[in-house]
């Protein structure tokens, strides 16, 4: 495309044609504020904070402003700054300033810009405000719109790219109000909790529900044996709360953090993730050898599955009936791991820590309790445990790196890719192919299925036949493939679907970054290295070669696929509808 | 939370929801064919209860809250029925200088209901609106088309009794 010279602040500044101002504004390195704008997503110019002086004085919002030839454009005048003030101003006006014991404080966006804006007095122009109640109707958020600035970025991840849209703009001026139809309760919804909504707020508007304080007590209950488990996709998110660059791995320090929590026991995810691709490859080997339904789709991400039931419930049969990793988890530790210890499973908390807040949805399903009691009892997100981390005073970043505990703490190279989209399907494929073939595979690789794309395709010979696989992250991108398959356009045997795109990496529950940096960087390609690295480092990375599940299946369990390991590693669906009245 | 689907029973007909069906038929593959949807819902069957926009929701794919905040975004969309007798307190300027802002809260206490609703019975429905064209006799109000005016808030019950 062709480019267009313009003026920013007296400079000459080239950009192609069919630019925003601020995206030629970025490209000379000259930044103006945003706070609504979500680039792709929320291109609504709703806050007004970007507004920019064009041609000697009228203002314009850059975030959707196209440029022209010749166009003189002023982003930082005193007359902007105050404007940009009063904004702020008015969005305070109406805003509960309750910011000392806010969840966001201290990553709250709109603190950030009053800070960088100089807002001196934050109630100049108080007076009404528009009433609200927060929801707590969810199993997994809450919804506080007192804290909202009605910026619609979680309306807008909800409806444009997870195609859902339970939540929206309502009523009409000062009246307008972030909500459900009719004022249901979230929970009355076909939200599915997977907490893009909470992940792109700038406030303290939207927020998991906590369990921090229960998981501190069973701590310091001495009677109770409290083991954790830690989802692949957090240690490689984690150490943002504490300062490190996005796509560091913390793996390390976030095990000796654990221990000085005071969990008894620090387990890995990664341990049942490789449980689930020796079930879930033997499911499937087993469907196509038997004529099962095909074809067959994973079961990892508790938002698809309420998804699924939600939106596909003609397809429920489709899904592998392995519980999720962290089901599995704590399934297991509750009662292999239990006889082990000699403990009871009533003894044992069970808690989890995930990048993810459908998890606290998942855990309160039912058949989630082989043991007769909940396989998990907790389930906490990243950021749930970098506040946990921070309210004991521990220096993250001084401690040292330390190793998970045995026998739950040992994963392979193939379950710590779970946290990535593909990362599964490939997990799985190394397992089927050397399980139906007998040989070793001389790289464990299947590069097809890896990459931030919403949709993956590809076709692989698995011993004599020719299995075409799909992968989708994101649920706008499942709902597409999804009809695909059900126009009979295409043809697959086996699907992964992760309801967060890009994977667990990019989920619900990890930290939050603010709008310039979702705007600026792929952040979840950038989390899903570290995981890859991790993976190539790892000298065994292939699930059925992990020493620890091949001695859990060896005593206790006998084969994949056994009648033990159906009672506590497999689950059962629901049917739901979208609009249930 | 308060669900706002309380309030008056639905009573929709088999004829009603083929009516809306065929409608939604015609229109939905048009691009920004939600409003005319609505708007022939609504003269079908009055107002836009939660029964209604579901229909409209399952039919199209819509997302019912879209549908719900394009509802309560324009004046022209109801979410009550209309009562058997419907009242309109003027709010303009002159009625309310006159105290028309009483006239109506004094309505609310007395119905039950708010701005927009009907009584569950549905006998009574409450609007306020601008300006009737009546400003010498403010402040004003209208049940069906009666209308009375310099009202006080002292003149409300005898008013209504007329209509039970």
């Amino acid at each position: 495309m062709e480019n267009i010279t313009i003026k920013i602040n007296g400079m000459d500044v080239s950009a192609p044609a069919g630019s925003t101002i601020l995206e030629a504004a970025r490209l000379a390195h000259v930044e103006i504020p945003t706070l609504c704008f979500l680039k792709d997503m929320n291109e609504i110019a709703a806050c007004r904070i970007c507004t920019v002086e064009i041609n000697g004085g009228k203002l314009a919002a850059s975030c959707v402003y196209p440029i022209n030839p010749g166009m003189e454009v002023w982003t930082n005048t005193p007359k902007l700054r105050d404007y940009r003030k009063k904004t702020l101003q008015l969005i305070l006006s109406n805003h509960d300033r309750s910011c000392l014991s806010c969840v966001r404080s201290g990553n709250c966006e709109l603190q950030t810009l009053c800070k960088e804006l100089g807002v001196d007095v934050d109630d100049y122009y108080d007076g009404a405000k528009t009433p609200s109640t927060p929801d707590e109707s969810a199993a997994h958020m809450v919804r506080d719109n007192s804290k909202c600035i009605l910026c619609r970025r979680c309306s807008a991840v909800c409806e444009k790219v997870q195609g859902i849209g339970v939540i929206g703009p309502n009523e009409r001026g000062f009246a307008t109000i972030i909500g459900s139809a009719f004022d249901m309760g979230l929970g009355e919804t076909s939200c599915v909790s997977c907490g893009q909504c909470i992940a792109v707020c700038p406030t303290g508007a939207l927020y998991e529900k906590s369990s921090i304080d229960e998981v501190a007590a069973a701590i310091a209950d001495r009677s109770k044996h409290v083991i954790i488990q830690t989802a692949p996709a957090v240690r490689a998110a984690l150490g943002e709360e504490f300062g490190y660059s996005i796509g560091t791995n913390v793996e390390g320090q976030m095990v000796a953090a654990l221990r000085r929590l005071g969990f008894d026991k620090v387990f890995d995810t990664n341990f049942s993730a490789d449980l689930t691709i020796m079930e879930e490859a033997h499911e499937f080997i087993d469907r196509v050898q038997n004529g099962g339904v095909l074809p067959m789709i994973t079961s990892c991400s508790p938002g698809w599955i309420k998804y699924c039931e939600h939106y596909f419930p003609d397809m429920t049969e489709n899904l592998s009936s392995c519980k999720s990793p962290q089901q599995m988890f704590g399934a297991i530790a509750k009662s292999y791991y239990a006889e082990k210890m000699g403990l009871k499973p009533e003894d044992i908390v069970s808690v989890s820590v995930m990048p993810c807040t459908a998890k606290k949805f998942e855990i309160g399903r039912d058949d989630q309790d082989a043991n007769g009691s909940p396989d998990v009892d907790y389930s906490m997100t990243t950021r749930e445990l970098a506040r946990m981390i921070k309210q004991a005073g521990i220096r993250f970043t001084e401690l040292p790196d330390e190793e998970f505990d045995t026998p739950l703490g040992l994963g392979t190279g193939a379950a710590v890719i779970f946290g990535a989209t593909g990362g599964v399907m490939e997990a799985a494929l190394r397992t089927a192919v050397e399980t139906l073939t007998g040989e070793e595979l001389e790289r464990p690789d299947f590069a097809d299925v890896r990459g931030t794309e919403g949709i993956k395709e590809a076709t692989y010979r698995v011993g004599d036949m020719d299995v075409n696989v799909a992968v989708a992250s994101g649920l706008g991108n499942a709902r597409e493939l999804l009809n695909r398959v059900k126009s009979g356009e295409a043809n697959y045997h086996f699907i992964e679907i992760m309801g967060c795109p890009g994977g667990c990496v990019n989920g619900g529950g990890q930290p939050q970054q603010p709008g310039f940096v979702h705007n600026t960087t792929d952040i979840r390609a950038l989390r899903a290295k570290v995981l890859y690295d991790e993976d190539a480092a790892k000298t065994i990375r292939k699930s059925h070669e992990n020493p620890a599940i091949k001695e859990l299946y060896e005593t206790y369990l006998g084969e994949p696929g056994s009648e033990k390991a159906h009672h506590l590693l497999h689950t059962t669906y629901v049917k739901r509808r979208v609009n249930e009245i | 939370m308060a669900c706002k689907t309380q309030g008056v029973q639905f009573n929709g007909t088999k004829e009603q929801e083929a009516a809306l069906k065929e409608a939604i038929a015609l229109l939905k593959d048009t691009k920004g064919s939600l409003m005319p949807i609505m708007q022939k819902a609504q003269e079908i069957y009055g107002y836009l209860p939660i029964e209604v926009q579901t229909m409209i929701s399952d039919e199209t794919g819509i997302p019912l809250e879209k549908i719900y905040g394009v509802a309560t975004f324009y004046a022209q969309f109801a979410l009550q029925p209309k009562g058997k007798y419907q009242i309109s307190v003027c709010l303009g300027t002159a009625c309310y200088v006159k105290g028309s802002g009483d006239i109506f809260h004094k309505l609310e206490e007395i119905l039950g209901i708010t701005n927009g609703e009907c009584t569950p019975d549905g006998k009574f429905s409450l609007d306020s609106c601008r300006c009737v064209g009546a400003c010498g006799l403010a402040p004003v109000m209208m049940v069906n088309g009666d209308v009375y005016g310099r009202l006080t808030t002292n003149d409300i019950h005898d008013i209504l009794a007329k209509y039970e």
